[in-house]
């Protein structure tokens, strides 16, 4: 397959999977942002800039952190790199310049997002419905994906399109828990922590896996060990190493060496971990170590897959 | 018996006969049409348009935002040919490009034409579409236009005329597939009823065709685009995916070692066939335009050495070229011993005096066109231009007569359209699409554009254009 073609089916899936996940984040955001508490939600709101390191491009356009401000910033801001409108921009333009690679169905579903998305912009958030608008996303995301599991043939079409899916889905997954946690430890309010965790599950929906596998009060701990060291929770960081570790080696051609090392290198830490060493070493250090590597990885596909050298 | 009510129109009409009534071609559309209430046309329209913006058949403007995607206007009611008709049509665009491969391969050679006195050597050597570089390189199968567009029209009479031959890269032919696509989804009933030719298999006669041009078996072929903001880039990408090859820009491509390889995740790959939709002065900065950023450095070199073919070949621009066409006749004759089967329109050369002259005397009542021009940019039609616009074409013919030819403005014959206002005649033309391998073949239809505006002859999408599907309606014989 063509390096560009290839990158531009990675990053057409990196910012489909980025729209839904920033979704994911808002809805949390959006609903903890409705329950007031006797405690100020203003780090709720501000949490969105912090998973995504945008606090500064932010403050420069905003200034102050409000909840209005925050979900336009993070949904049809059109001058927010970080909006789901310059995600699926993004998206659609990749998606465009290999629509003779992906089949009818898979392009039509992204260019009707992006058209169905632009009169959304015209309509304004608040008119559509700010909830209506993340579950927007998330099934538009859906639909992609039914699409392409239903009719692309597996090629490295496929597994390139897959393979950007799983790289960006750890790096979000490690964001949104390590903003969380990091609330968690500041103020310590038994009620608030549990809307907050609640919160994280049903964001990334893994709320019944949850009941299902723990018996016990939703606690910051047990979250963690779902989200980073379970293989049933498709959004863990091991089911995502482990969907990436099976895709590289598939990929035609004897390419990507130090690619292939670093996921197996990285899927080797989580199935093996154990979450009283990941306790011992604290969450978010264990969390800035794993965003490291993926990055790393990311870059190494980048250069030794997709970049025209 | 009832017909339909059009607007009145002169000359001549592909649907309605001078007294009234359907041609007998289109009688069993013409009833059905008469049955349909107007909703129903107007709700097909409606889902037409949806489906394309949804599919996002568009093209590219420029001049406009870069970016900008707009639909090109598609007619739901049929174009329609009866075959015997259309065998004429066949036979006369294959024996035309048959000549022009022969032509192009005997200027880059021996030019006998030149010899034998039948075309002054200035308007070839003079001509800024010839390609020195080209002499005395072989090229497989002797074809150098693998892919061909032959617009043809019809007068006021109904005859045929060739308008022009497009040699360099014809575009429209993913319109006559997706427009067919459409109509059978619109209108299944139709097609249950007539048989229509089927035009969606040529694809795979393009892919033949250009597997055809190399001399070795099973070559790997691509097809090199501009990139996305080209305006035929949604064609580009319909085409390279319906062969199944891979759509390459020309960063994709490098040479190594007198071959051409593209960039795959997998290293590099050789690549053997080229369908460039790409312009000559674009495809090789080393060897053309140096500016170009758009094609493969070296590449011209590699293709001398016969180590990759171009489809269509570098040169072929001279054959389809403004200031040639007048040739065209006597090149059918003067290569294939054969009168020509389609005429062309009677040409004056501004070059010659003579003909200036009486050009500059009937300035308003001819359409005048630059030699190398195309996409309708560049033209007058005299009858539609104000004073002003035929002075200034005056000016512009005095100071460089070289540059312009004349023709007759030929009313263009009409087919009905549904507008706003119900059903009424606009002008139309027609482009098959010729393919040269180790035959010449041509797909029954062709790309039937359409001027939008009421008595308008432009038809190029470029200038608002639209498109209808054309039909080569076997057992629908005219009497």
């Amino acid at each position: 397959m063509l390096s560009r073609t290839a990158s531009d089916l990675y990053w057409l899936s990196r910012y489909f999977e980025r729209a839904e996940n920033t979704a994911r984040m808002l809805d949390v955001v959006w609903n903890l942002s409705l329950i007031r508490f006797a405690v100020d939600t203003q780090a709720e709101i501000a949490a969105p800039l912090a998973i995504t390191g945008t606090g500064d491009h932010y403050g420069s356009r905003y200034g102050k952190v409000t909840i209005q401000n925050v979900l336009f910033f993070f949904t049809l801001d059109a001058d927010s790199p970080a909006s789901i409108y310059s995600c699926l921009r993004q998206a659609r333009a990749s998606a465009h310049a290999v629509r003779g690679k992906i089949t009818a169905e898979m392009w039509e579903s992204v260019n009707s997002t992006w058209l169905e998305l632009k009169d959304i912009r015209q309509m304004g958030l608040q008119a559509y419905g700010e909830t209506a608008f993340f579950e927007w996303v998330k099934n538009r995301s859906h639909l992609f994906r039914g699409a392409t599991y239903g009719t692309l043939m597996r090629s490295d079409t496929f597994r390139f399109l897959r393979l950007g899916t799983f790289i960006e889905r750890a790096d979000n997954t490690a964001r949104i828990l390590d903003v969380k946690h990091r609330e968690g430890q500041q103020e310590s309010n038994t009620t608030l922590d549990y809307y907050r965790w609640h919160a994280l599950l049903r964001s990334v929906g893994a709320y019944e896996a949850f009941r299902e596998m723990f018996s016990e009060t939703i606690n910051a701990e047990r979250v963690a060990e779902l989200l980073i060291l379970r293989p049933e929770v498709p959004r863990s960081l091991l089911s995502c190493l482990q969907m990436l570790c099976e895709l590289l080696p598939s990929i035609e051609g004897n390419a990507g060496l130090e690619s292939k090392r670093l996921a197996a290198v990285q899927l080797a830490r989580l199935q093996y971990g154990d979450m009283n060493h990941i306790v011992d070493i604290g969450l978010h250090d264990y969390l800035t170590d794993f965003l490291r590597r993926v990055n790393e990885l990311a870059d190494t596909i980048q250069s030794e897959y997709l970049e025209l050298v | 018996m009832r017909s339909l009510k059009l607007p009145a129109v002169s000359g001549f009409d592909e649907m309605i006969a001078p007294g009234g009534g359907a041609r007998p071609h289109y009688t069993s559309y013409h009833d059905w049409l008469l049955r349909q209430d107007r909703g129903l046309l107007q709700r097909k329209r409606k889902e037409a348009e949806l489906q394309f913006h949804r599919v996002g058949i568009t093209f590219n403007v420029y001049g406009e935002d870069s970016g900008t995607e707009r639909l090109i206007p598609f007619d739901t009611l049929p174009r329609v040919i009866p075959a015997s008709e259309w065998d004429l049509l066949e036979r006369g665009a294959i024996q035309r490009v048959n000549a022009l491969n022969l032509f192009l391969h005997d200027i880059y050679h021996d030019q006998n034409i030149i010899r034998d006195g039948r075309i002054p050597a200035e308007q070839i050597f003079g001509n800024s579409q010839y390609q020195p570089c080209m002499q005395d390189v072989d090229l497989h199968n002797q074809v150098y236009s693998h892919i061909s567009g032959v617009d043809l029209i019809r007068d006021g009479e109904g005859d045929w005329y060739v308008l022009e031959d497009n040699l360099r890269t014809p575009s429209g032919v993913s319109y006559m597939i997706e427009n067919r696509r459409m109509m059978m989804r619109l209108f299944p009933e139709l097609f249950a009823e007539q048989t229509v030719a089927p035009v969606e298999h040529y694809p795979t006669l393009l892919l033949e065709t250009l597997q055809q041009s190399a001399s070795y078996s099973h070559p790997t072929v691509v097809l090199l685009t501009p990139g996305q903001f080209n305006s035929a880039y949604f064609e580009h990408a319909f085409l390279a995916q319906q062969m199944g090859i891979e759509l390459v820009e020309g960063a994709d491509l490098f040479v190594k070692d007198g071959f051409v390889y593209m960039r795959t995740t997998a290293g590099p790959q050789r690549v053997d066939v080229i369908y460039r939709r790409i312009d000559d002065d674009f495809l090789d900065p080393l060897a053309f335009r140096s500016d170009s950023m758009l094609g493969v450095p070296g590449l011209l070199s590699v293709y001398r050495q016969g180590n990759v073919v171009l489809a269509n070949a570098v040169g072929t621009g001279v054959g389809d070229d403004k200031s040639i066409y007048p040739y065209v006749p006597d090149m059918i004759r003067f290569y294939l011993d054969e009168e020509p089967i389609l005429n062309n329109v009677p040409t004056w050369q501004c070059r010659k005096p003579d003909d200036l002259k009486e050009v500059l005397e009937r300035l308003p009542e001819l359409v005048v066109k630059e030699v190398h021009g195309a996409g309708g940019y560049g033209m007058l039609v005299g009858p539609a231009a104000s004073q002003a616009e035929v002075e200034l074409f005056r000016d512009r013919l005095l100071a460089d007569p070289e540059n312009y030819i004349a023709q007759p403005t030929l009313s263009l014959s009409t087919c009905p359209i549904f507008v706003e206002e119900g059903i009424a005649p606009r002008h139309i033309d027609l482009r098959p699409f010729v393919l040269s391998g180790n035959e010449t073949r041509v797909v029954p239809g062709g790309l039937t554009r359409v001027a939008m505006k009421s008595g308008s002859l432009v038809v190029n999408s470029s200038q608002g254009g639209g498109t209808k599907d054309t039909w080569v309606l076997e057992g629908g014989e005219e009497t």
